[in-house]
C-alpha cells in the first residue's frame, strides 16, 4: 500500500509539498502523542499518528526518518511548522477523525505495526 | 530522456563503451521488482465487463490482468474494452474478451529485458511473474522513466555526499589525537527550536561519513539531552559534541536547578514535567532511557541549586568509524 492510496483512501489533506506519494511506501505504523516514545518506538520508513500538531514533532519525525505523519482531529499546524516540514522533507497530512480510527484503517489497509 | 533501448547495436566496443550512459548501466543494474507497480488490481475471468469497465474507471488505469487461482490467464486492455463497447456487449464474462496470450517477465530480470519488449511489441505494459509463474506486480514505460529518474537521483545525493564529505579532515590534519568539536547553546523554554541542533549534528555526522544508523543513534540521543535543556533548565543550557574517528562524547552542561533524585531521574516513566508540558507531548519520562539505549556508557552528575552535568559516550569499531584514522589505541587519553 504507497502513501498515494493511503492519502486517497483515508481522505487525508496534504499540508506540506506535493511529491510523488506512490513511490514512498510505509514500512509500518506507530502511534504515540509523547514524543520521547515515539523516538523509541517509531521505526525508519513507518506512519506516525499523532494528534500533536506543534512544531516539535518535525525534529522527531526527521530524526526518526518516518515516512509520514498523520495530525488527528483536525489539529492543524502553523504556517512554521509547515514550513520547517518542508525544508526537513517531512510529510504532514491531516484528517478530521480521531487517531483510532485512522489506525483501524490503516491496519485494514495493510500497514501494520 | 532517451532510454537504452534506441542503441541498437548489442555489441559493443571499447569506444562505445565509454559512451554507455549512466542511464543505460541502471537499466542492467535496476531489477523490474525493483521498478513495477505492485499493487496491482487483478480481474477475475468471471467477472462482467460492465464491472471491468468499473474497475478501470475507478482505479484510473488503462489494463490489467486477468488471474484465475493465482495463476495468469489473459490481461485485459483498452482495445479490448473498446471491442466489447462496440459490439454493446457489457454483460458478457471478461474471459471472453481477455487476450489469452500475455507477454510476460520476470521479477528478477533486469529493466533492460522489458526495454527490449516495448521496443519489439506494442504493447502498454508487461505483466511480471516470480520463478513459480505468479503474479507479482505489472511495468509501464512509466515505471520504468520513473524507477531511472529514481535511481538517477539517489546517485546524485551520493555524489553530493562524497563531494562535501568532511571525511578526510581527520587525516589531513596531522596531531597525535585530532578531534571535531560542535558546540550548541539551548534556551530555556525554546521549542520553536527545539531539535534543531541534533539535526544539524546528525547532518554533520553523515557528511563525516557516519552510517545513517550511527547518525540515527547520535541525532536520538542528542535530541533528548536537548529537550532535557529547554523543558528543565533555569538558564538553559550548553550541548558538546566531540567527534573523534573512534567515539563520539556528547555532553550537556547547565547551572540549575539540578536533579534531587539522580536514581529516580533514570526510572523509565519518571517525570516531572508540567501539565504544560506534558500537553505538548514530552514529559513522558522516557528521555534518559532513550539516550541510554542510544549511547555505551551515560554518566549523570547533579547537584540541586549548582545544575546538572551529563555525558554519554558511544565507542565506534573500525567499520563504523567516522572519518579516516581509527586507531585502536586511541583510547589511551593524551
Amino acid at each position: 500500500m504507497n502513501l498515494a492510496e493511503i492519502i486517497e483512501k483515508l481522505g487525508l489533506t496534504v499540508l506540506t509539498e506535493e511529491k510523488d506519494f506512490s513511490s514512498i511506501i510505509p514500512t509500518g505504523g506507530y502511534t504515540s502523542d509523547l514524543l520521547s516514545c515515539v523516538m523509541a518506538g517509531a521505526t525508519h520508513g513507518c506512519i506516525w499518528v499523532t494528534l500533536q500538531a506543534h512544531s516539535n514533532i518535525i525534529a522527531v519525525a526527521a530524526l526518526d526518518e518516518v515516512s509520514a505523519v498523520i495530525i488527528t482531529e483536525g489539529a492543524m499546524p502553523d504556517a512554521g511548522t509547515i514550513a520547517r516540514a518542508n525544508q526537513e522533507g517531512v510529510i504532514l497530512l491531516s484528517t478530521a477523525e480521531p487517531s483510532f480510527p485512522v489506525i483501524g484503517k490503516l491496519w485494514e489497509l495493510g500497514v501494520k505495526a | 530522456m532517451v532510454l537504452p533501448s534506441v542503441r541498437k547495436s548489442i555489441i559493443v566496443d571499447d569506444n562505445a563503451a565509454e559512451d554507455i550512459s549512466r542511464v543505460e548501466e541502471l537499466s542492467y543494474e535496476l531489477k523490474i521488482a525493483e521498478v513495477m507497480t505492485r499493487d496491482v488490481l487483478f480481474i477475475s475471468p468471471e467477472m462482467s465487463m460492465r464491472e471491468v469497465i468499473e474497475l478501470f474507471r475507478k482505479g484510473h488505469i488503462s489494463g490489467a490482468p486477468v488471474v484465475q487461482d493465482d495463476m495468469l490467464v489473459g490481461i485485459i486492455s483498452m482495445e479490448d474494452l473498446i471491442r466489447c463497447l462496440i459490439n454493446s456487449d457489457q454483460d458478457s464474462k471478461a474471459a471472453n474478451y481477455m487476450t489469452p496470450n500475455v507477454i510476460t517477465v520476470n521479477a528478477r530480470d533486469p529493466i533492460v529485458e522489458a526495454v527490449k519488449l516495448f521496443v519489439n511489441v506494442k504493447v502498454g505494459r508487461l505483466v511480471v511473474l516470480n520463478d513459480e509463474k505468479k503474479v507479482q506486480g505489472i511495468i509501464t514505460k512509466g515505471d520504468i522513466t520513473r524507477g531511472l529518474l529514481n535511481a538517477l537521483q539517489t546517485d546524485y545525493k551520493q555524489e553530493e555526499i562524497r563531494r562535501y564529505r568532511a571525511s578526510h579532515l581527520f587525516e589531513d590534519i596531522e596531531s597525535d589525537r585530532t578531534s571535531l568539536i560542535l558546540r550548541y547553546n539551548i534556551k530555556a523554554r525554546d521549542f520553536t527550536h527545539g531539535g534543531a541542533a541534533s539535526s544539524n549534528i546528525k547532518r554533520a555526522l553523515v557528511r563525516l561519513g557516519a552510517s545513517p544508523q550511527l547518525a540515527r543513534r547520535v541525532g536520538i540521543a542528542v535530541y533528548e539531552a536537548e529537550i532535557n535543556l529547554i523543558i528543565h533548565t533555569n538558564n538553559g543550557g550548553y550541548l558538546r559534541v566531540e567527534i573523534e574517528p573512534h567515539r563520539i562524547s556528547l555532553e550537556t552542561t547547565d547551572d540549575g536547578p539540578g536533579i534531587p533524585d539522580v536514581t529516580q531521574a533514570l526510572k523509565p516513566g519518571y517525570s516531572t514535567a508540567t501539565e504544560e508540558i506534558r500537553e505538548l507531548g514530552f514529559g513522558a519520562g522516557m528521555g534518559l532511557t532513550n539516550m541510554s539505549r542510544c549511547v555505551d556508557t551515560l554518566v549523570l552528575e547533579s547537584e540541586p541549586g549548582k545544575g546538572t552535568h551529563l555525558k554519554m559516550r558511544i565507542f565506534l569499531n573500525k567499520e563504523e568509524s567516522v572519518g579516516e584514522g581509527w586507531s585502536a589505541s586511541a583510547d589511551k587519553e593524551l
